[in-house]
């Protein structure tokens, strides 16, 4: 074999210099398109925090809203609307865990190829839908003949969560190896003991995690709560989900509407609360994603 | 250079016929007709979508023995014993025609459940696929599962003394099973199979992610467990059928007009037979080294 001309290395020519510069300029677009996305975060919980972090004080967790304030007067917090979230979505989860999972358990373990495409195919149309479609639809289907309600809020965002942690389910289901399955069965052991018995507890911290997504994702909507649970809200703390509760999302819309300049800065306040509850909840959930990940590598 | 490779190859293959001799000083078999049937497999064609893997395959298994089913890659092998526990029924286009009776009793039927056939004909996979919980759940968990819960640390212990991993594990039966080695992985494996008692046990390649020490350890199993089970083997290690089955079936891959393939079985025998003797051209090839 003859050595090769080595000469070419050393000398560049114009083609090779322009993809040089071609290679560059389309890193530096890559790189400030992920640093727009990052700095947006960024812009957001700042702004958020700038004004609303300052506001934040022991009365807006603890006191009821005073429904009519005056300039200068007592201004009460905000305990109302934060018991009233943390009811609808604890109901709201209630409901959507277990038929998400029970969803992702018959599609992933059970059904046919074609029951499986079509109710995946379903998930996701019924995740496109947006909140406040559902919203009206829970209006007419439950609001109307029984009034605003709390357990009326929560199966509207029930309905938003299920599509979420149905999908996800079903992603981490996928993940369990089918040698398990095969190990199981292989024993006599029936197909229902080894989907409860191997499968589901391989799953369950994806399933979590999946879950905390879709709480702090539907922990924020606004649109569906308007619709069902906040006509008539009660001043003080509310645990009844029989009752209109308040909520946080609907309570910042509200607040952001009126005209004393102190409604203003407990908005922002309660914005704050909301995206740090949002915030600390997809950190957990990503860092019980990790978790769930390295055991089901380990069983691999 | 070519007198060089045949010369390799004469040797090579006269180290196996060898190695058959040495390992084949065992009891010799009774005539088949005194041998108890355990399968009794008849024109056996098993199909995935459109194609068929194994087609026309016709042979019995019998109690007791070892019986190792060799070939190359392709012909059907697993396929062939995934069928006696139906674990074939997963796979959504798979259909098969013909029949296996086992003990007399047809259990390639529709109308057959194919958890009970499971329940007395265990399994052993290629890759050790111990569940991820601790040593003594991996036994104990089929165990309670199907009902045998008395004495349960005794039929624990039992199973893992007979897969011998026993005084490997005894100190240590609460932690993980991922911690133990491949070897002892596959051992808890067979110890999981058959602490639920079954009748007959299959192994799907057992040893072939073992190294040869754990893949020994395995084989002596075997004869050691022979006489209160039925094992049917399935192996491409040639040495190893003719170190450890009474009987070994040879399939091959037959190629049609169209160049469709499938698996057929060529020749079925005494292990020494077809090792030293074997009737059909095709599986002296094989066993010899000349193809495959």
């Amino acid at each position: 074999m003859s050595s090769a001309d080595l000469s070419v290395l050393q000398r560049p020519n114009d083609r090779l210099r322009r993809r040089r510069w071609v290679n560059r300029g389309m890193e530096l677009l890559a790189w400030l398109a992920a640093a727009t996305a990052v700095a947006l975060l960024g812009i957001v919980v700042w702004s958020v925090a700038k004004r609303g972090a300052s506001e934040l004080n022991l009365d807006l967790l603890t006191k009821p809203q005073v429904a009519f304030p005056v300039p200068g007067g007592p201004q009460g917090g905000l305990v109302n609307a934060f018991v009233g979230t943390l009811v609808i979505v604890g109901i709201a989860t209630l409901m959507a865990l277990p038929v998400g999972v029970l969803v992702a358990l018959y599609v992933n373990e059970f059904a046919p190829a074609v029951v499986r495409r079509g109710v995946g195919l379903t998930l996701d149309v019924l995740n496109g839908i947006p909140a406040i479609v559902i919203g009206i639809f829970v209006f007419g289907l439950i609001v109307v003949g029984h009034g605003d309600s709390g357990l009326a809020g929560s199966f509207a965002l029930a309905v938003l969560m299920l599509p979420l942690v149905a999908r996800s389910a079903i992603e981490v289901l996928a993940l369990v190896p089918g040698s398990l399955r095969e190990a199981s069965l292989g024993l006599g052991v029936p197909r229902w003991r080894t989907t409860l018995g191997i499968v589901l507890p391989q799953a369950v911290g994806g399933i979590v995690t999946g879950a905390v997504l879709a709480v702090a994702r539907v922990a924020g909507e606004t649109a569906p709560l308007l619709f069902t649970t906040a006509v008539g809200v009660s001043a003080g703390a509310d645990w009844n989900p029989t009752h209109p509760l308040a909520s946080v999302p609907v309570t910042i819309f509200e607040l952001s509407d009126q005209a004393l300049e102190s409604q203003h800065a407990q908005a922002w306040a309660a914005a704050f609360v909301l995206l740090m509850f949002i915030l600390v909840t997809s950190l957990t959930a990503r860092w019980l994603a990790n978790r769930s990940r390295r055991k089901l590598q380990r069983a691999a | 250079m070519m007198g060089q490779v045949r010369g390799d190859l004469v040797s090579a293959s006269s180290t196996i016929e060898q190695a058959v001799r040495v390992e084949t000083k065992r009891q010799p078999l009774p005539p088949r007709e005194r041998l108890e049937q355990v399968f009794d497999i008849q024109d056996l064609t098993a199909i995935y979508g459109s194609k068929a893997a194994l087609k026309g395959v016709t042979m019995d298994v019998y109690k007791n023995l070892v019986t190792a089913v060799i070939g190359p890659s392709g012909c059907g092998k697993s396929t062939f014993i995934r069928c006696f526990n139906r674990m074939n029924d997963l796979v959504p286009s798979f259909r098969q025609t013909g029949t296996i009776r086992y003990h007399g009793q047809d259990i390639a039927g529709k109308d057959v459940d194919p958890v009970a056939v499971r329940r007395t004909i265990g399994m052993v996979f290629q890759r050790p696929n111990p569940f991820p919980k601790s040593i003594q759940d991996n036994v104990a968990w089929g165990l309670k599962v199907l009902g045998m819960k008395d004495n349960l640390s005794e039929r624990v212990e039992r199973a893992l003394t007979q897969a011998a991993l026993w005084d490997e594990v005894k100190d240590r039966l609460k932690s993980s099973a991922l911690g133990l080695s491949g070897g002892q992985q596959q051992r808890l494996c067979i110890a999981r199979a058959i602490a639920v008692e079954p009748d007959v046990v299959l192994m799907d390649e057992p040893a072939s992610a073992l190294d040869p020490i754990a893949t020994q350890a395995i084989e002596q199993l075997l004869h050691e467990l022979k006489s209160e089970y039925s094992f049917v083997i399935v192996t491409h290690n040639m040495q190893q059928a003719a170190r450890v089955a009474d009987m070994t079936a040879f399939f091959s891959i037959s190629r049609g007009a169209e160049g469709e393939r499938w698996g057929e079985l060529i020749e079925y025998d005494a292990t020494e037979k077809i090792f030293t003797a074997p009737s059909d051209k095709r599986t002296e090839d094989y066993v010899t080294g000349r193809f495959g």
